[in-house]
Formats: structure tokens, sequence, C-alpha cells
């Protein structure tokens, strides 16, 4: 009998998984982390109209988005159905228009400040009065590229 | 009392569990993409200089009033009639001499548009029209000048005009840009798109 017994090498030795779930759980962080939630949340309802010349819109940094609608069910009561903007997360009136715009060109990169586009996301059952005044306030501000955002589908559903 | 180790947690299915919560992560998390009609605006215009004047028969009116209904050139129409009243008028070319339009198909009718390059579509709308109708419409209008655009580019070019754009803000495509950048002028150039959108009436 040796006193030294020899060691069975019997196979090679398992990969320890132990560090596995520190791998996934990065990747998984990084997702959570990465993926961004709808940063406004509407006090408008906002029903897009459909249309189907449409273009995308992509560089979704370079867009500025003004809602406008009737107030979404549960603020009614304390501000009635007439259609209103919304701008970020607040209701605003025509005025503010030209504010928001300047606003959000500041946060920008000086390269991009006349890259901008605004996307009007308007419900469908608002009047054009709203919009053109809108739309003259963009005019004022000098911010002339803009986007009727809309749903995908043939134009005539907005007829019924 | 005898000394007992903690037994060891077996943590093997913990990649697992979080595999499954990545996945689950990259299933919902949908980037998407708005899209809608692009337009430019006009910019304000402070100078007291006379803007030039148009011939009658070069401008189109659609009016969309305050209940819905639509208006080509003070007589009432269809929705469904618009986008061939639109082409009809833009692809007129009725000019002669200087103004004639060599690639123009339509009537020749000396009542309508001279060319394309001359011919204006108005669109004017009540303060109470609702915005569903308006979008309606000015789809109808951005379609007429893609299906005449669409016409020339297969002619010439043997591609639809979208599909030019398309490939063009791709950023994937490799192709010559410059050319491309090239062809879509000219058929921009072709027909230009003079949509107005005059400020509504009270």
């Amino acid at each position: 009998m040796s006193k030294f017994k020899k060691k069975d090498d019997g196979g090679t030795p398992a990969i320890s998984t132990a560090s596995l779930p520190d791998i996934v759980f990065m990747l998984l962080f990084f997702f959570m982390v990465v993926t961004v939630m709808r940063d406004t949340s509407l006090k408008v309802q906002n029903i897009l109209p459909f249309a189907d010349q449409v273009e995308k819109l992509d560089k979704k940094n370079l867009i500025m988005y003004i809602y406008a609608g009737k107030p979404s069910p549960r603020y009614q009561e304390t501000f009635g159905t007439e259609a209103r903007i919304q701008l970020n997360d607040k209701y605003a009136s025509v005025n503010d228009v030209q504010q928001f715009i300047k606003e959000e060109r500041l946060s920008k990169r000086e390269e991009l400040q006349d890259k901008l586009t605004t996307a009007l996301k308007v419900d469908k059952e608002t009047n054009m009065g709203l919009v053109s005044d809108i739309k003259q306030e963009l005019r004022k501000a000098e911010a002339l590229k803009i986007n009727y955002t809309t749903k995908e589908g043939a134009a005539e559903l907005n007829l019924e | 009392m005898a000394k007992r180790s903690a037994p060891e947690v077996n943590a093997g299915s913990m990649a697992d569990i979080a595999f499954l919560l990545l996945i689950f992560f990259l299933v919902t998390t949908t980037i998407e993409t708005d899209s809608g009609i692009t337009r430019k605006l006009p910019p304000i215009d402070d100078s007291e200089e006379e803007p030039p004047i148009l011939k009658e028969r070069n401008i189109f009116i659609v009016l969309v009033n305050s209940s819905g209904d639509l208006f080509v050139e003070d007589e009432k129409m269809e929705f469904r009639d618009l986008r061939q009243a639109a082409i009809d008028f833009l692809d007129n070319g009725g000019g002669t001499g200087d103004e004639a339009c060599d690639y123009c198909q339509g009537a020749k009718d000396p009542k309508s548009s001279d060319n394309p390059v001359k011919a204006v579509i108005s669109l004017q709308n009540d303060r109470k029209t609702q915005y569903g109708r308006y979008i309606a419409v000015q789809n109808e209008l951005v379609a007429a000048y893609n299906e005449l655009r669409d016409r020339e580019a297969n002619r010439l070019y043997n591609m639809d005009f979208t599909e030019m754009e398309a490939t063009f803000n791709d950023p994937e495509f490799l192709g010559d840009k410059d050319k491309l950048k090239e062809r879509i002028s000219v058929i921009k150039e072709m027909y230009p798109q003079k949509l107005s959108e005059a400020e509504p009436k009270k």
C-alpha cells in the first residue's frame, strides 16, 4: 500500500457555471436600462387619423412631440371637453408652443438644432382651428418641418 | 451538539431564470417608429412685396368645409374622386411655347393648368373642419403627386419614386447615393409638390 494514493483522472472536470447567472443578469440589466419607456403620459384622447402616403420618422431624438385632443375621461371633470394642447406632461395653451420649441431646441446639440421635426399627434376629432393655431405658432418659432403623425391605413377610414 | 453545516443552495437554475427574464424583456420591448405625412410650413413673410399673381387656371382650390364636405373649384365632389381630379389637374399640360410640358399625359385642356411646375393646389379649410377629414384630403393630394412621380420615375429609371426615396433614406444602402439623389431631384422638379395650406377662414 503506497502512502500517496494516485488520484483517479477520470474524464475532464465539469466547467463551473456559477458565473453564468452573473453574465445573464448583466445582459438583463443592460436591456432594462437601455429600454426607454414612453416618457410622456397622455392626458388627452389621442386617436390618430389614418393615411397611407406616409414617411417613417426615424431619429427619435430629433423629434418634438405636440399632442392635442380632448382631455381624457378622467380629466374631463376639471378641464371640460374642449380640445387642448399637451406639451410634455402638462396641458398648455397655444401661447406656450413657441417657448416649448425654444426649450426643446436648446436641449439639443447645436449642429442638430435646425434638423428638428415637429410631430403633431392630433386626435382625429379635433377641430382644424386649433391645429391651424399650432401651425401658426410653429411658423412664428421657425419650426417649419412638421409631420402629421398618422396610423397606417386607407384614408377612407377617416370619413366614418 | 453536532455542528451542522448549512447545505449549499444549488444555483444551477439561476441562469435559466435570468434567461427567462431576459427573453421576456427582449420580446416585449418594441421600438415603435411613428410615421406620418411630412410637410413643410411656409415661413412667415414680413415683406411688403406683392406675391406673384398666379393665373386662375393654375390654381386648384380644394375646400373642406365645417361639415366635412369637399368642394373642388367651388363644386361639390365625392372624396373618392379627389385623387383622379388632382392628377388630371396636375398632369394637364395645357401650356404652349415656353410653358409646354412634354412629359404630361393629360387632356391638354386650355382651362386647366399649363404645366405641373406652375400648378398649385390650394387646400383650404374651415376652423370647424375635423382634423381626420383634413388629413384624409391631404393624404389624397399627396397620393396624387406620388402617383405622377412614380409614373415618371418608372418611365425614366424603371423604379418607383417612393421606392427611390426609401432606398435613399436607408442607412444600409451601399449603392450610388449621389446618382440616386440626382434622380430624385429630377423627378421632384418635374412634379414639384406645390401644396399650399391656407390659413382657415373664420
